[in-house]
Order: C-alpha cells, then structure tokens, then sequence
C-alpha cells in the first residue's frame, strides 16, 4: 500500500512540505474535533466529578474500580456482545443476500433496490416509532400476525427475555440497506468476462459466488465488517424510544448506559473512564481488522 | 501593505467592539427561557404568545422562548450550557430537578426576589401540594408552571357491557380489583383480548408507583432528599398488589409500555388505564367512547403524586436579567394565564384563583373531566426526588421492573433498591 520511491533528498523534502499543506486543514480539524478530545476525556477519566462548588480532583484508577463495580456496565457490556454478535452477521449476510438478489436482471428491480434502501433513509428515532407499534402488546403487527397463526400474545419490549433480540433486529433491519449498497455497487464493477467463463466452465451458481464473487468482494466486505463493529457499539438511538434500557437494564448497551452516566446522573468522571474503554475496544478491534484481516483480503 | 491594513482593520473593530459595548447598556435586559414540551397540543404557540404579551407590557425587557425538546434533552441543554458558563436566564425543568440544579450550584432561589407584599402574596398563592417539590431548606427553588398528577381514565360502554355502573368509578383498592376482573375479556382460545386495568411501567415506573404507594399511606423519600425507603413494607405491599393485578390477568404481564397506553384505551385492549392530566385533551379527542375521569383509588388513604415542570432562575446570569425572570414568571402564573395554560394543554392550573376565574370555571362546568386533577390536589404528594435523584430513581425503576417482569419477588427488588440508593446517598447523610 505503501511507495516506495527513491526521489532526490532535495525534491523529496519538498514534496514533503507541499503534503503538509495540503493535508494541514483537514489534520487541524481532526486534532482540534477527534484526538484533543481523547486526550481531555483520559485525563477526566482520573478525576474526579467536579459538583457545584468543589473542583475536580485526582482519584488515579477510582473510576475504572467503580466500573468493575458497576452491575450495570456488565450488564450493558454482555449485551453488547449479544447485540454485536447478532446484528453484525445478520445485517451483512442480508446486505449480501439483497445485493445478488437486485442485482440479477428481474422485473421490478429499481422498486426493489430503492425498498431495500429506504431503512437507511429514515432518522432511526422515526423508525424506533414505527417499531414500537409492530411490537405493541395485543393489537401490533407482530402481535396480529402471531395471533392470525395461532400463536398466543406476548408483550415483545415488556419482558426480559425478549427485549435486547426487538431492539437487536430493529437494528438489523436498519443497517443491512445501507450496506446493500456497497455490495451492490463491488458487484456491478465485477468484469462480466468472469460470468461468461463460468458459464462456458458449467460453473454452478453457488460455485460461481464462492470461487469467484465472494473472494473479489473481500475488499468490499471488510469496509463493511469495520463500519458494521463500530455501528454495534455506536447505535443506541432507538433505544431511548423502545426501552430505555429496560425492563431492569435487560436491553441496555454501553452508549446508553455511558449516556445515562453522563448525561442524567452527571457523573462526568465515570463517564469518561466509560468512554475510553469503548474507545480502547473500538480502536483494538479496527486495528486487527487493518492489520490480520487486511492481509487476507485479496486487493485488485 | 497588509500589515497596515491589518493594524486598521484591528482598531475598527475595538471601536466597534466599545461602541456595541455602549449601545448594549441601553439595550433591552436579554432574557433566554428554555421550555420542554411533554405533551401534545401547539404548545410553542401559547409560549410565543405569553412572550409576546410580556414584552409589550415590559418592554425593556426582551424574552427570547427556546424550544429545548423533552425534559431530559431540556436538562441536559441548561446544564451544559450552565457548565460551559452560558445558561439561560430561566427554564422550565421538572420539579425533581431540584436538588441536582442545587447540588450543580446551577440557580438560585426565588425568595430573594420577593421585595414587596405582593410579591410575598404570590410567592404564596400556589396550591400546597405543588409547593411540596419546589421547596427544600426554608427556600423556595421553583415556581410551578406546567404541572401534572396522575388520575384515572376509565372507558364508560365497557363498564355498561360489564354490568358495572358507568358512572361510579372504583374508589379503593378492593373496588378497583373487582371491577377490573370483571372487566377483563378473554377470546375462545384463552387469550385475554381486553384488559381490566393498566398502569404504565415503562421509561418512569417510580411515578405510576407512587399512585399505589401514596394510597398505601407511606412517602418513598424525606422532604431534605437524603433518605429513601423502599423496603418499607408498605411499599412492599403496594408492590406486591401491582404484581399480582398482573398474576390475576387482569393487568397485562410484564413491562407496559407508556406512549402507547392512550392507545390501548382508545383501542378498548384497556378498560381503566392510570396516566397524567396531560393526557387529558388528547383522550378527550380520540376516544370514541364516552369516558370518565376519576381520582386515584385509595387503600389506607387517598392520594396521587404531582408532576410536571417548575421555573427555575441561573445562577451565572447577572442580577438584572434574574429581577426580569422572577418577573416573567410572576406574570406568565397570574391567574387568568394560569387558566389559559390549563385549557390549551390540559395541564393543571398552579393557584386556587386560576380555578377561580370566570372563564376557566365555565370551562369547569362544560368539561367537569378537567376539575377532578384539582380536587386530587388536597390529598396528592410531592414525585418521588433526592439528591442524585437520576441516579436513585434509576435504583428504584430498576427493581420495580425487575418486580413487574418476574425476575424478582417485590420484597427481593425493594430490598435491593434500598441498598443501591443507601451507597448512593451515603455523602449526604
């Protein structure tokens, strides 16, 4: 990925400098919006939470101890696990899967793609509140399909059991448009050659997509794997109108519970020891999908 | 060249900068006003209106209303904009806000303000029951303006095809259990189709349980916010009977949902259902059924929680601009405007002489629904608030969920809800 050229010292350090320049704006903001606040937030993390009157002081690992303390964190942390391992092969096998299916030559398939995709136009609290209506207790969708089939009522966000799998696939159902798109659009760049031989081989369909779409959509998939980790851990929206985290912390994930931390008990110390372990897993994870995953991706 | 013109340019703009500075002395005292809006309704018109009338009677003062969203978004504004050192002059927040605004050192209290006699008279003209959670420490922090209480709504035909007397609206416990069995509806199959009672436990389950607590004659916290007590029995036994509405199955199970509990009345799926007076103006234009509006019943006593938001006035403003808010919100609460906020929102009108005016006694009369909130009022008690108070409801809701959905027997939830608030209050003691 990287060039290696061997340009005179002179015209190098030029270029150099011009390079700066040029990427100077855009690094400024980076600093001044994403990695100063990092840094600020570690900081906070060993302090205390200044109240009216009494500043700030150094509490060194307090915060981090009163996470480990903290029911609710693992509560909100196992979750997310659940709610990461469900919505990340979910969303991508169905953007997969919508993909070759609006990709083939069938009738209404502008229809098809633009329905496909309207999830990932709605504002999430909008679609939050139409969900809450498909899972209302008695009279929802959910409810009268189940019911239409013999099936008894069951209050879907009421009840523990059930609460983080409904917020699970709202999320689901939100995310797997958007990343249509980007198969869709991988699949549309394939050289059509390749089709052709497989036909003229006898190729199977299912040969054809593991042999050779699958592996030439690598590249594709593990942008998609990335921004589908973070989205795990970065889409709470919906939450706030379904459950709030309810019932008893059953559908809390981390932002929610670092939201609540911060923004209703006002504990700014704790919640920023909260967010730099999020940050802490966000970068570790990305890192290794650069890094072990990038090297197994076959690039063009 | 540029030099020059930068040197120029430099004192044009402190001359500009002292000239605006002069200029801003004589200005119009600038008053910044947060508001929530909670229920439905064209709320920011009447706010638009009261400002506009305000400024024309004060006109050097200049109110600017700022639509904040909900509640809490409204909080979590004011706060920040308090700690980054720009808080509005005045805002609407809950009245449980109370001791966090105190504890941020964010405002200060009204008594300060009160000069004259009749400012003291105003201070004094508010009902009792609102005045419960706006005071604390011989100061008053808030002044009630949109304010609220549960009651219950109940659906007039389903009690008629029940046998029950349409009218008569169940006043104790053992009534409201009765009533309710017979007014639950099961289909063929086993699977109920229309439930007798439903009280909301979702997002705020500690206000609906204060309903149940309040009859059962105990106070979940003291009036200095530094103790609660959850595993009372009584509160336990007020629990319990929630729980088992539910075991009856005529309650639906698990956690119920409050948005859409007006739903579920409109839709006949709920015969009595337990919300705010808020609701009031949207339940009597969509229900298409004749309904009644009724006191909490009772046990040991009566009574219901209060809700709804107080005017609080910043800290970090300066004097002139909080002399403007205390009047503002002495103006917005006089009687007639009181009884217009009432009838536009469904609110309940803050003093005894709102309800004493002509128009909102007419409005009385024609709509008897909208007077049974204030005749709650005598028997009603302050929503449950302490110090940290997010924090500790959060203990409390937790453990009533956990209650409602099984997972804990009421005693196990309380117990442990005690134990969560005590390390939470445990500096403040």
């Amino acid at each position: 990925m990287s060039t290696r050229g061997s340009p005179t010292v002179h015209r190098g350090s030029h270029t150099a400098v011009q390079a700066w320049l040029l990427l100077l704006p855009a690094s400024l903001i980076l600093l001044a919006f994403t990695h100063w606040p990092v840094i600020g937030t570690l900081w906070h993390s060993f302090q205390s939470t200044p109240k009216g009157g009494r500043p700030p002081v150094w509490v060194g690992l307090e915060n981090y101890q009163v996470m480990l303390d903290d029911p609710v964190f693992w509560k909100a942390l196992v979750n997310n696990l659940w709610f990461a391992g469900a919505t990340i092969p979910l969303s991508i096998g169905l953007a997969l899967a919508m993909a070759l299916w609006v990709n083939e030559r069938i009738a209404g398939r502008t229809f098809l793609r633009m329905a496909y995709f309207t999830p990932t136009v709605l504002p999430m609290i909008a679609v939050a509140n139409i969900w809450l209506f498909f899972y209302t207790p008695q009279y929802g969708l959910l409810e009268q399909l189940s019911g239409a089939l013999g099936f008894g009522s069951h209050n879907w966000l009421g009840s523990p059991s059930t609460a983080l799998g409904a917020v699970t696939l709202v999320a689901v159902w939100k995310e797997a448009g958007f990343f249509m798109i980007f198969y869709l659009a991988a699949l549309q760049s394939l050289n059509p050659s390749l089709r052709e031989a497989a036909a003229i081989e006898g190729a199977s369909r299912w040969y054809f997509f593991r042999r050779v779409q699958w592996p030439l959509l690598m590249p594709t998939t593990l942008f998609v794997l990335i921004n589908c980790v973070i989205n795990a851990f970065r889409m709470v929206d919906h939450l706030f109108v379904l459950t709030r985290g309810g019932p008893d912390n059953a559908s809390t994930l981390l932002l929610y519970h670092l939201y609540e931390v911060g923004f209703s008990f006002w504990d700014t110390g704790y919640a920023s020891a909260l967010t730099m372990v999020i940050i802490v897993a966000l970068v570790g994870v990305t890192l290794l999908q650069f890094f072990v995953l990038d090297r197994k991706v076959h690039y063009r | 060249m540029q030099r020059n013109t930068f040197v120029k340019a430099l004192a044009a703009t402190a001359l500009f900068t002292s000239l605006a500075g002069l200029a801003q002395a004589q200005a119009p005292v600038d008053l910044q006003f947060y508001y929530p809006v909670a229920v439905g309704g064209p709320i920011a018109k009447t706010i638009d209106g009261f400002a506009a009338g305000f400024m024309k009677e004060n006109p050097n003062i200049k109110v600017t209303p700022i639509y904040a969203g909900t509640y809490q978004e409204t909080i979590v504004k004011a706060l920040t904009a308090h700690k980054s050192g720009t808080p509005p002059v005045t805002s609407v927040l809950l009245s449980t806000d109370m001791f966090t605004l105190i504890d941020e050192d964010a405002i200060v209290p009204f008594d300060d303000f009160a000069k004259t006699a009749e400012d003291k008279a105003w201070m004094g003209s508010f009902y009792k029951a609102f005045m419960a959670n706006s005071q604390t420490g011989g100061k008053t922090w808030g002044i009630p303006f949109q304010r609220s209480t549960v009651v219950m709504y109940w659906n007039k035909e389903l009690f008629k095809e029940a046998g029950l007397d349409p009218n008569k609206a169940p006043t104790t416990w053992a009534e409201l259990k009765d009533a309710a069995t017979k007014l639950t509806k099961k289909d063929a199959g086993g699977k109920t189709t229309q439930y007798g009672v439903q009280i909301p436990s979702s997002g705020f389950p500690y206000w609906l349980f204060q309903t149940l607590t309040t009859p059962n004659d105990t106070i979940l916290a003291n009036d200095a916010g530094t103790q609660v007590k959850f595993d009372d029995p009584k509160v336990i036994e007020a629990l319990q009977f929630w729980v088992d509405l539910g075991k009856a199955g005529i309650h639906p199970p698990g956690v119920v949902e409050w948005g859409t509990t007006p739903k579920d009345f409109f839709e006949k799926k709920a015969a009595i259902i337990y919300t705010t007076t808020g609701n009031l103006t949207n339940i009597k234009a969509n229900a298409k059924f004749d309904f009644g509006v009724g006191m909490i019943p009772g046990n040991k006593r009566k009574g219901s929680p209060t809700g709804g938001g107080n005017f609080y006035i910043f800290k970090k403003s300066t004097p002139a601009q909080q002399e403007a808010a205390f009047k503002f919100a002495k103006w917005v609460t006089q009687p007639e405007r009181a009884a217009q906020w009432s009838m536009e929102t469904g609110y309940v009108a803050v003093s005894q002489a709102a309800y004493d005016t002509p128009t909102l006694k007419k409005y009385g009369q024609d709509f008897p629904a909208a007077l049974v909130a204030r005749d709650q009022l005598p028997v009603s008690v302050a929503e449950f608030s302490t110090h940290e108070n997010q924090r500790v409801t959060k203990a409390l809701n937790d453990g009533l969920q956990a209650a409602l959905t099984g997972t804990k027997t009421p005693a196990q939830a309380m117990q442990d809800a005690q134990k969560e608030a005590d390390r939470i209050l445990r500096s403040y003691k």
